[in-house]
């Protein structure tokens, strides 16, 4: 355990150190500001510019920046899910992988947009070379780079005078080129290097040492893997995603998939509070977020170690089930945290496998969405609730509650409780849709409180679009592909059609003075407040459905 | 409003719990969504109480579900108390107003000068009517000729009458007052219906009461938890169902009731309109309810000096005789220029030169040609019989004076006034004939209590500006003993306009006071006007609260309230939300214990029974309620310190408190219904 808490420790620390710089960076990509990489990136650019017959400089209001994310996602959208469709006619098909079935080609062509990556397919066997290229890698890219792009527009209304969020365009096309690219194209160099495969070849047929006949798929693994994680996307090449030797071979490559993962979410924090200049209000919701995160962290990881009362009593300790032995319980403790916190979604363990109380905090994790959360969109759940804190407290200090000298009047929480009434609407009332279908029900591997958690999980998953699976649970239907599908959608849009429209809305806002009367949002204490309104908010609207699952399975299990 | 100032009578609190009953109307609940959630599960749960199988078999007893039933509808009745009880205060006022109102006739000028006797009800703007001693005033309206004394104790509660006359800044009547002595002929200004009684009468019964801004913004929030439990309470039954639990309807309403902000949504209304009563209990009316919200979100209050900081009577301290002078001529000098003036000053300067011992006789004075003050010449004095011109005034315009009438101005006369001036005071420079005496040290006297007042101010971050009419050095003085954070000297009523544009424009919310008619414009660009009552029509429509009695330091009290009332919204949903995480470990152990025994260990209150700890958990929420009727009313005690003080205080008060008192308040009950073998 000593070993396991030094290994996480490092890795904290790693990711800890790489905040700023990386933060400072990302404000460099979307202020717009002259750097040295102009000369690098400026053709690349203004030829896709010109491409796309977009003006740089062009502004947008909120309505239009709205409306060009929601299109260039719909176009998107069709794409992939014709891609699927027709992959068994389309070229790079050395398999001869067949077409995906519609209610499947929906669920992943919406997965993969929403940066979701829920996989009801598995990709070795469903999925041609092309449809991992075009509607799997693809939009792992574009997904990431538009939940980023609606994240600096909300930035941008937040600090803004008049309603100019930016050009949807600029802000996706030079955070891919400027952001993902060139990240991924590092890591997947690297990753290489640790032995994943990438090769355009089919699959490997082999025969054992045992004269039994085995096929090895492989495929163009390491550059999926890259912006799988720098994407916070999760969708693996195989089915078992991470925990596949070929997507992730050693302790190093996992190390790497962590910090993947982490960086960005966790310096676009930073890089808010550099955009609105005032960093401390940055690391105050770094601070909340950060708490939160340890707590869950913590929890997993004892639990884990702690393993379970009956198998402890015939002298096995710890919980090594669904865990790869050369990851062990701690890095299997620490990636559950982080690809649960930022909504990544893919797994180095099997979640279905862990103590009740470590299933619960990946499930936690996600029906809070802002432990740092998904590139951009994280943040902005944070921000959401953000708001709601400010808007009771800004109540208890006599004013008319104000957040950066807007107003936070009756117009912005009514879109802000929209945003905060999705999720878990679109948790809960398909959970109990499920539960009043015998068909649906069918798919449950396990019965009982575990089996209750893993429908819970699933949408709750969907509704994250964090895209992990717990497991067990038959994914693979009309009933969950349609249903998990419309829970993406709405998970993901309805909150960002509200929090642009917020942004709007506080863009226009005349900017209100600080004084010793204003309630200061960048202290320690309101930090703290923040953490309990998320925790409580959270707490009280899952706790019944918490309790009948993991919590109940956890004070069931024999002492 | 006698009525008002009494605390609640024993007739209010009967006239309540009956309007509570009333307000059960579905109609009228449905306008606070929460609220209207309890009553919905309140007629389920009496359903059940005669038929406990209507929608499914169910274990739980019809006692049970009775009791269920009764709790929900005291939770009801409880929260449309406390808005009746919050409404009967206002009802009592506007009573009282409303007998003042009653039908009186009214003595209509007609175009030939004759009179002709009318109802009250059928005059209109522009009529002319005459009001003769101890007649009611028909309605409002500008004296255009005369001069009376009103008695306005009907509106202000003030007995001493107040002389209102023809022209400037005092002329504007308003009607249910009455004409004590001398008689005006009024032109009137409103039409029926319209006047200030009638706008005063509809404000303090709330019966036009318009929710504010952060009134709808907290609804709105309050109606999406209530949503989201419901969510919560509805999908729980197919999870429920599938782990074969079975889950009773009354528990599950219960637990609903319990969840969704009921605390708040209960008094949500009662605090509006409390903290609209608080204000027309400081005898401020405010025309909305968004003013005196605004009022709490002040961010510079500008203030007159004269009669807000300073009493605004100036008195004689001090007769500095320039040098040559005497101490003796200089005080008989000013005595003699002063001896034909009426005015506070006048009188104080001829009060003190008495008490140092220079007398005049009358006779000498008598055929005396006084000589009034004006705005141009800015002095005034007497013209003595012998043609010998005595003068006081501006020092400036006796300089000029001086020197035009070929005297000569004394070296050390600047030096004098400049310390005067230095001082706070204002300096009036004395001559007789062509040579000038020496200067009188008017004293203003600031208020006591202001400057701690600003101080407070300040630590809420309201910067104050002072504005005056003396010039730069005066203002300095008296800006710097009162302690206001800034000033405008020798002030325009444009130039208050230019500050409150110029704070506006930094998006700072500002409030002024003011009386006179070229004040309206101000006081309408002000994003809070607190016009005198005893000021002009012009004034009081262009602002936004009235003071009926005339007090212009009253803005400082509608800055407290205005953020009391906000603080005490912000208070209470606080409570009302952390009280949630105690009821859950009342009530979801006790739903599943049976079918998930190992829950007993969530139920750390260790309630008795599943029903007792989920009646326990309903009591709790319902009483709740009128326990913080008094808080709801008063508003939460607010004291002025910085945002990050109060917060913490409140934080610890309303946040930490909320998660506490419940557990304990929970487990109290159950106790006692052990004790009375009731659960």
């Amino acid at each position: 355990m000593a070993m396991g808490f030094v290994q996480v420790a490092i890795t904290l620390v790693v990711i800890m150190l790489l905040v700023k710089p990386a933060g400072t960076y990302l404000v460099k990509v979307f202020s717009q500001e002259k750097t040295g990489l102009d000369r690098v990136f400026g053709p690349v650019e203004r030829l896709l510019y010109r491409i796309m017959g977009v003006k740089e400089g062009e502004s947008m209001g909120w309505r239009g920046y709205l409306g060009a994310v929601l299109l260039s996602n719909f176009v998107m959208l069709l794409l992939i899910y014709l891609v699927l469709r027709l992959q068994s006619h389309l070229p790079m098909n050395p398999d001869g992988i067949g077409n995906m079935p519609a209610g499947q080609a929906f669920n992943t062509a919406v997965s993969f947009i929403t940066n979701t990556n829920w996989q009801s397919y598995s990709g070795e066997n469903g999925l041609s070379y092309l449809s991992q290229l075009l509607a799997i890698t693809f939009p792992m890219f574009t997904s990431a780079a538009t939940g980023f792009a609606v994240a600096i527009a909300f930035i941008r209304g937040l600090v803004g005078r008049k309603d100019d969020l930016g050009n949807f365009y600029v802000d996706i096309i030079r955070s891919i080129t400027r952001v993902f690219l060139p990240l991924s194209f590092i890591v997947a160099l690297f990753l290489v290097f640790q032995g994943i495969p990438q090769t355009l070849l089919g699959a490997v047929h082999a025969t054992t040492l045992g004269g039994g006949e085995q096929t090895i798929t492989r495929g163009l693994i390491a550059s999926l893997e890259s912006i799988k994680h720098i994407g916070t996307n999760g969708g693996g090449w195989m089915g078992t995603n991470a925990a596949h030797p070929f997507e992730n071979p050693t302790a190093l490559a996992n190390f790497v998939h962590i910090l993947c993962m982490m960086l960005l979410p966790t310096a676009l924090v930073y890089a808010f509070g550099l955009m609105i200049k005032n960093k401390k209000q940055g690391w105050a919701i770094f601070g909340a977020m950060g708490f939160i995160f340890l707590v869950m962290l913590v929890t997993v990881f004892v639990s884990e170690y702690k393993g379970v009362g009956a198998l402890d009593a015939m002298g096995v300790h710890g919980n090594m089930e669904g865990k790869e032995v050369r990851f062990g319980i701690s890095e299997s403790a620490l990636f559950t945290t982080v690809t649960t916190a930022a909504t990544t979604g893919s797994v180095n363990n099997m979640h279905e496998s862990l103590t009740p109380l470590g299933g619960f905090t990946a499930l936690a994790e996600m029906m809070l969405n802002n432990v740092f959360g998904g590139k951009g969109v994280g943040l902005l759940n944070g921000l959401l609730y953000l708001i709601l804190s400010i808007f009771i407290c800004g109540l208890m200090v006599g004013r008319t509650p104000e957040f950066l000298g807007k107003k936070i009047e009756g117009k912005e929480v009514k879109l802000a409780s929209i945003a905060l009434l999705i999720h878990p609407v679109v948790i809960l009332v398909p959970t109990a849709i499920a539960f009043l279908s015998p068909n649906a029900m069918s798919s449950i591997a396990n019965g009982g409180m575990h089996g209750l958690t893993e429908v819970l999980y699933a949408f709750t998953s969907g509704a994250a679009n964090n895209g992990s699976a717990f497991g067990g649970l038959t994914a693979n239907t009309d009933f969950y592909n349609i249903m998990i599908g419309v829970v993406m959608l709405l998970g993901r849009y309805v909150s960002i059609i509200a929090m642009i429209a917020i942004a709007g809305s506080l863009a226009v806002k005349r900017v209100v003075p600080v004084t010793t009367g204003t309630l200061r949002t960048n202290t320690p204490l309101f930090s703290g407040i923040l953490v309990v309104i998320i925790l409580v908010i959270g707490a009280l609207t899952f706790f019944p459905s918490i309790a009948l699952g993991p919590i109940a399975e956890h004070l069931a299990m024999p002492k | 409003m006698a009525a008002s100032k009494k605390s609640l009578s024993k007739d209010m609190v009967l006239q309540a719990i009956a309007d509570a009953f009333k307000k059960l109307n579905p109609a009228v609940m449905i306008k606070n969504p929460v609220m209207f959630v309890v009553e919905v599960g309140t007629l389920i749960t009496l359903l059940l109480s005669f038929q406990p199988d209507l929608f499914a078999a169910s274990s739980a007893g019809r006692g049970y579900n009775i009791a269920v039933f009764l709790i929900l509808l005291f939770t009801l009745l409880f929260a449309n108390f406390a808005e009746a009880l919050a409404e009967g205060r206002g009802k009592a006022q506007a009573d009282t107003l409303r007998k003042t109102k009653s039908e009186t006739m009214a003595k209509l000028v007609q175009k030939d000068g004759s009179l002709k006797q009318v109802s009250s009800t059928q005059l209109r703007k522009g009529d002319i009517v005459r009001v003769d001693t101890g007649e009611i005033i028909p309605t409002d309206g500008e004296i255009i000729q005369g001069l009376a004394s009103i008695d306005e104790s009907a509106i202000t509660g003030e007995s001493a009458p107040v002389i209102k006359e023809a022209g400037g800044d005092f002329s504007s009547v308003t009607g249910g007052t009455r004409v004590a002595s001398d008689f005006i002929i009024v032109k009137v200004m409103t039409d029926p219906g319209e006047s200030f009684l009638d706008r005063m009468i509809s404000l303090v019964e709330g019966a036009k009461r318009q929710k504010t801004p952060n009134e709808i913004a907290l609804t709105t929030l309050l109606a999406v938890l209530t949503m989201i439990f419901l969510v919560v309470i509805l999908t729980m039954v197919p999870m429920a169902d599938y782990l074969d639990v079975k889950l009773d309807v009354a528990t599950l309403i219960a637990l609903l009731v319990c969840l969704i902000p009921t605390t708040i949504g209960g008094l949500l209304s009662a605090i509006g309109i409390a903290g609209m009563d608080r204000v027309t209990q400081f005898n401020v009316l405010a025309m909305s309810g968004k003013a005196v919200e605004a009022a709490g979100d002040i961010d510079t209050l500008i203030l007159d000096k004269t009669g807000t900081i300073t009493y605004g009577n100036r008195m004689a301290s001090e007769f500095a005789p320039v040098k040559g002078v005497s101490q003796n001529e200089m005080t008989l000098a000013a005595l003699k220029a002063s001896v034909k003036d009426e005015t506070p000053e006048g009188r104080s300067i001829v009060e003190m030169a008495t008490k140092l011992g220079e007398t005049f006789a009358e006779s000498e004075y008598g055929s005396a040609e006084p000589i009034e003050f004006t705005a141009e010449t800015r002095m005034s004095g007497l013209d003595m019989p012998d043609g010998t011109p005595i003068r006081k005034g501006a020092v400036d315009a006796m300089k000029k004076y001086i020197s035009a009438k070929g005297g000569s101005v004394p070296a050390d006369l600047d030096e004098i006034s400049n310390r005067i001036a230095k001082a706070g005071g204002t300096p009036l420079a004395v001559s007789i004939g062509d040579r000038i005496y020496g200067v009188i040290y008017l004293k203003d006297t600031v208020k006591p209590g202001l400057k701690e007042r600003f101080a407070e101010l300040r630590s809420m971050g309201i910067k104050t500006i002072m504005a005056t009419g003396d010039n730069p050095l005066t203002a300095a003085t008296i800006a710097l003993e009162a302690g206001v954070d800034d000033f405008i000297a020798e002030a325009k009523p444009e130039d208050k306009i230019a500050v409150i544009r110029k704070e506006q424009q930094e998006g700072k919310l500002v409030a002024m006071t003011g009386d006179g008619t070229n004040d309206a414009p101000a006081l309408a660009q002000a994003d809070v006007g607190l016009a005198m009552n005893s000021g002009t029509m012009a004034a009081k429509e262009a602002a936004n609260m009235i003071d009926l009695d005339s007090d212009p330091t009253k803005l400082l009290s509608v800055v407290s309230i205005g953020k009391q009332l906000l603080i005490t919204r912000g208070a209470l949903t606080t409570f009302s939300i952390a009280n949630d995480i105690a009821k859950y470990f009342a009530i979801i152990p006790a739903m599943f214990i049976l079918a998930m025994p190992q829950l007993q260990s969530l139920n750390i209150m260790d309630l008795a029974s599943p029903q007792s700890a989920i009646l326990s958990a309903l009591i709790f929420n319902a009483i709740i309620i009128p326990l913080l009727i008094p808080i709801a009313m008063r508003g939460v005690k607010y004291r002025a310190m910085s945002a990050d003080r109060l917060l913490t205080r409140n934080v610890l008060l309303y946040g930490i408190g909320g998660v506490i008192v419940p557990f304990i308040g929970i487990k109290i009950i159950d106790l006692i219904l052990q004790g009375l073998h009731l659960a």
